[in-house]
Order: C-alpha cells, then structure tokens, then sequence
C-alpha cells in the first residue's frame, strides 16, 4: 500500500529551465518596464538595512561571547570586530551547574512537550477533518469558541494550583499543550486530503488510526514541520508558566534563568569565583547564555522556511 | 481495529469544502447539508467513535484549561482568601461574597485607570508605527525577482519571530541599555552614555521598535502570500492599458491585499487591549508602573504579586468582557464592510 500512496506524494519534477546563475534575475515579461538602477539600488538598500538591523545585534552577541577578557576589556564592553576566539564561556558554562542544569531541563521539557501537543493535535485534527461525522461541528465550536475569550490569569493560576500541578513541570506543558489555532490549520490540511484515498484505504481494511498515520501523516509533512517548530519555538521560549508555577530555583527552564543573568546582571552559580579571579568575562558568559537560546531556533527554523506559508491562515474554518 | 461498516458518503465529504479564512470575496449562501437524519445516532456513533475517541484529549484540555477557569472568575464577586485552604476550589467555595465590591475599588483606582490608558497609548502606537510595515515590507520583498536575494532576506526576516521575549529584550540591553553598544559608541566620542531602557517617557516606542524588531518581518508571510495569488494577466491587461508601475501597485496588488489587512485589522482591535504582556512584564521594573503598567500586568501585580486575587480577578474580568465586545464588534464591521473577518456571517 504505502508504495501507492509515495507515488501520489512525490512533487511532479521540476523542469530544470536553463540554470541561470542562483543569483541571476529571472528574465521579465516583456510588458514590464526595465528598473532604474536608482529603484534597484534604492530598494536593496532599505532590505539591506532591515536585515542589518537584525543581524547585527546578534552578530556582537556572538562575537562578544567567543571573546577572551582581554578583548572584552580592551573594546570597553560588547566586541563588534573579533579578534581572538575562545569558548572558554561555552566550556564553564556547560560543564555542569546552573546553566548545564537548566538547558537540559529547557531541551526535555522542549520535547516531552511537543510531543504531547503534536500527538493531541493531530489526533484531534484528524477526528475533526472528516466532514459528516458525528458532532464534529459541536467540538469544532467548543474549541473556536476559545479564541474570542480567555479566562483570565487568576482564575488560571488558582485552577492549575489547585489540581496540584504547582511546582511540577506538567504546569509548563498541560495548561498551554495546545493551540486551538495550530488544530485549526492542521484540520484544514486533512479536509483537503482526497475523500476516495481515504474510502479505498477504509476498504482494504485500515482504521482510522492507520489511515491517519499511514495516508494523512505521510501527505501532510509540510505542514506537520511547521506546526512541530511553532510548538517546539512556544515551549522553548516559555518562561512566564514557569515564574508562576515553580518555586524551587533549581527547576527553572533556560529562559528563567537567562532573565536572572542577562536582565538581573547576577552571575551564575558557581561561577561567580572564576569571574572575580578575572579568568572569565562576565559579559561573555551572559551573551554565551544568550547564543545558547538562540542557536537552536536559528538553526532549525530556516529548513522549514519554504513551508511557513502553510502555516497560516488557511485552516478551514467554518462553524 | 474494526472499520466502520458505514461509509461517510461523498455527498457529505462536499460541504466541508477548504475555505481558506484569509480569502476574502462574496461568501455565497452556504451549502445545505444533505440530510443525515437517515442514519439513527447509534449507528453514526457506532461508526464515528473512533474519531471521537481522538478529539477527547483535546476537547478535554480544552474544556479544562480553558473553560473551567470561567467559573473561577466568580471570586471577583467574593473576598477571596488564598488561606482557608491549600485548594484554591475549597478557598472559593468558603470565601465570603462581596457583590460588585472589587469592582467598585477598581473602577475608583488610579493605577487601574493608568494602566488603561497606558494600554490604549500603547495599542494606537502599535497601529500607527507597527501594522503598516509588514505591508510595505511585503511589497518590497514581492518585488525582489532574484529568488536567493528573495529566499535570503525572508530567512532573515523571519528569524526574530523565533526569539523568546526574554532573548529579545537582553538583545535590545546589548544595544540601548547603560553599558549597550550605543552608550558605548556616545561614551568612546566623548558623550554621556544613554540608557533608553530605563526612560518612562520613551518606553511606549521602546515597547514598539521591539515588536517590530521581532514579529514585523514574519508579518509579511500573509501579505506575500495573498500577493502570490494574484493573477498575472492583470498585470499585464494593466501595463497593455498604459498603466505604470506604481498605478499598477495602486489598481492591482493593493486591492488584493485588501481582504487581509482588513482581516488583521479586525483581529488587531479586537485584542485591543493585549498589547505584549510578557514583554512588558520583563521590563516593569526598569522603568516603573507608571509608564509600563498595562491592563494584564496590573492583573498579574494585584493578584499574583500581592495576592489580592479577587480584586486581580475583577480587574481581569473588566478586561475579558471588553475583549469580547471588541471581537464581536470588530466582526461585526468587517462584515458590514463586506470583508470576511474571523468568522462568517
């Protein structure tokens, strides 16, 4: 079965027209008027300036946490030309501690999360896509319904207390495991997947559970891609369940405790003597902590870029 | 694994045809379903409950998290006290009842009314300064034709989206903050350092150029993607009938831009009185209440900071009903408009 279903999944190849240079402009219609180099160099200008905006910040970020002392002291702070590479940061940072600690934490809790709230989605996605079933429009409202209220933060934190969830780390991923919005637009992807696909499988036999994991699942990976960075992004990026929900500090997630070294200007645990002897720079290990939050999103969100578009609004919603 | 032995039909499988919600144009009067009246509840339970079975997670979460706290929102109406019990359900079944009392208190609090108006300065600056810079960012990576120029600059772009507030905020310390990159620069030429995080009076812009910083590029996912939907010919009937470059981007691309700003428009005033806050929460403190005060932080201060929960809740109450009247309010124009908006008429 699953060789007839990859031969429907595989793109049409594209025609390799002519191979321009990957840099090359594509030819124009010739209804379209030539650009003035003016325009040309006007517009690439104001791109490259709003991408500077974004890579220069975290290019002294990088730079000022591979840099020994000497250089730190030497520039008066934040380096912005490198001149020596250390990961001496890096090394005390994760050789045990507060911050080993709480990226291990950040990555369980990333996964274990994310699973979960892919499993749930998917499921109810599925249970939801196919059109004629029983109730799907009573429990396609219940859960539209949610994005025009909330029930507001305090009588949140007292339920989630009060269940017993309070400094266990089922309060960071339970309350917020799922996005009635990411439901929408998977929903929206298995309504589109053929009917009779689906009836032929049903035929020779496969439940729901098979159809979903053996037909749905393989003809949706774009969008599966998309929806696994954006919860995989939320839970990564999540620090306000857990300033609520834990009181032990040696639970805190990486973001907590970025906000104690970077915001607050503490240094980390144990580390405080080897910054004081003047072995290490402070400012590197804060901006080795901040490279550390952002390396894992900047390295993985660029191979599901193409497939963003998928991500948005074209869930299927109708009541 | 038993399969159902009654097949949903394909007249069924039709009227849930894909709308795509961004899409505007006429919505026609919607499809009568075929009558499914034939089948008896069993059966179609007997033959569903499967799919049942795996919308219950969900639903359940839903149903706890999200609607169950609803009922919470009664200690408004009480005093609550966090320590008759360590079960806060327990607390809210013994707790006094005080009638409208909170709300009262709020309504006479000048904090509550600062951070309202801070709120509502905050939305109208994001509006102004942040909503049209997705669009034009939009038209100008839609008239990028290299596609790695394209490819490149959209990876760029997007990137910010990703960061946590947390990252975001200790970025913008590297740049502005006392011992940031600009101070830095001022102090080497001889100037005072500046520190702009900690300026009450700049702070709304501050709050501003953050979000575009971070969520401005993602913005123009939707615009590029109604921008790719357009029919070239138009272009072309266009440039035949002497129209130029920019009444082409005037008579063509910004009418199919149309129905999605509309669309974001809709929602940006209808969660009018959401404006970042656990953005704003990190930075409270650099700059003080006075200034950084919005309606979710005043809620979480009162309730979580000083455990003043009913009064936290009432305020949060205030703010949930609001919310909604906007959302259906800002629906509510959007069809009159004849745009689409969040859900159908």
């Amino acid at each position: 079965m699953s060789a007839v279903i990859d031969k429907d999944v595989r793109q049409p190849e594209r025609a390799p027209a002519r191979k321009p240079g990957r840099w090359a402009a594509p030819p124009r219609p010739v209804w379209e008027e030539k650009p003035s180099t003016a325009g040309v160099a006007g517009k690439g200008l104001v791109l490259a300036l709003a991408c500077l905006a974004i890579v220069f910040p975290l290019w002294i970020v990088i730079v000022t946490s591979l840099s020994s002392r000497q250089t730190i002291d030497e520039a008066g702070g934040l380096v912005m030309i490198p001149k020596d590479i250390t990961f001496v940061a890096y090394q005390e940072l994760l050789s045990g501690g507060q911050v080993t600690r709480a990226a291990i934490i950040s990555i369980v809790i990333t996964l274990v999360g994310t699973m979960f709230s892919m499993t749930v989605s998917v499921l109810c996605a599925y249970g939801l896509s196919r059109s004629g079933s029983l109730g799907h429009r009573w429990i396609l409202m219940i859960l539209l319904a949610t994005m025009f209220f909330s029930a507001g933060l305090i009588p949140t934190y007292l339920l989630v207390q009060s269940i017993g969830l309070t400094d266990t780390y089922l309060a960071l991923i339970l309350p917020s495991a799922i996005s009635v919005f990411n439901i929408l637009v998977l929903r929206g992807f298995f309504t589109g997947i053929s009917q009779e696909l689906i009836d032929s499988a049903r035929i020779d036999g496969a439940g729901d559970f098979r159809i979903l994991w053996q037909i749905v699942m393989p003809l949706s990976r774009a969008v599966l891609a998309v929806i696994t960075l954006f919860y995989a992004v939320g839970y990564w990026s999540a620090w306000f369940n857990a300033s609520l929900y834990l009181n032990d500090q040696e639970m805190m997630p990486l973001q907590n405790v970025m906000i104690q070294l970077v915001q607050k200007q503490e240094a980390p645990v144990g580390l405080g003597q080897a910054i004081k002897t003047g072995e290490l720079s402070g400012l590197a290990v804060q901006m080795a902590v901040m490279v550390m939050a952002l390396l894992p999103v900047a390295v993985l969100s660029p191979f599901v870029q193409k497939h963003f578009k998928k991500g948005m609004l074209t869930g299927a919603v109708k009541g | 694994m038993s399969h159902s032995t009654v097949p949903r039909s394909r007249a069924e499988a039709d009227t849930t045809e894909k709308t795509p919600v961004a899409s505007g144009g006429a919505t026609g009067p919607r499809k009568k379903r075929p009558p499914t009246g034939k089948l008896s509840f069993g059966l179609r339970f007997r033959r569903d409950r499967v799919l049942l079975l795996m919308t219950l997670p969900a639903v359940l979460l839903v149903l706890l998290f999200n609607y169950v706290p609803i009922l919470g929102n009664v200690v408004a109406f009480q005093e609550y006290d966090p320590y008759i019990s360590d079960n806060g359900i327990v607390s809210i079944l013994n707790s006094p009842w005080v009638g409208l009392e909170n709300f009262q208190r709020i309504f006479e609090d000048s904090a509550f009314w600062n951070a309202v108006q801070n709120t509502l300065v905050l939305f109208f600056l994001q509006l102004v300064l942040y909503f049209p810079i997705p669009i034009l960012l939009a038209l100008l990576i839609n008239s990028v034709v290299r596609p790695r120029v394209r490819a490149i600059s959209q990876a760029i772009l997007y990137l910010p989206h990703f960061f946590s507030w947390v990252l975001v905020i200790a970025v913008f310390q590297q740049l502005f903050g006392g011992a940031g990159i600009l101070s830095q620069l001022l102090r080497e030429n001889g100037y005072d350092g500046l520190n702009i995080m900690t300026n009450p009076d700049t702070f709304a812009f501050l709050i501003t150029a953050q979000s575009v910083w971070k969520d401005a590029g993602w913005g123009i996912i939707v615009f590029l993607a109604a921008l790719a939907s357009v029919n070239h010919d138009l272009y072309e009937a266009a440039a035949m009938d002497g129209a130029g470059r920019w009444r082409r981007m005037w008579h063509v691309t910004l009418p199919a831009l149309r129905p999605v700003i509309a669309l974001l428009l809709v929602l940006r005033v209808g969660d009018a009185l959401t404006v970042g806050f656990e953005q704003i929460l990190l930075q409270r403190d650099y700059v003080g209440p006075g200034a950084a005060e919005v309606l979710d932080t005043f809620v979480w201060w009162n309730g979580v900071r000083n455990q003043d929960f009913s009064y936290a809740a009432a305020a949060g109450l205030v703010k949930g009903v609001i919310s909604l009247g906007l959302v259906l309010a800002a629906n509510k124009v959007a069809h009159l408009m004849g745009e689409q908006g969040v859900y159908k008429k």
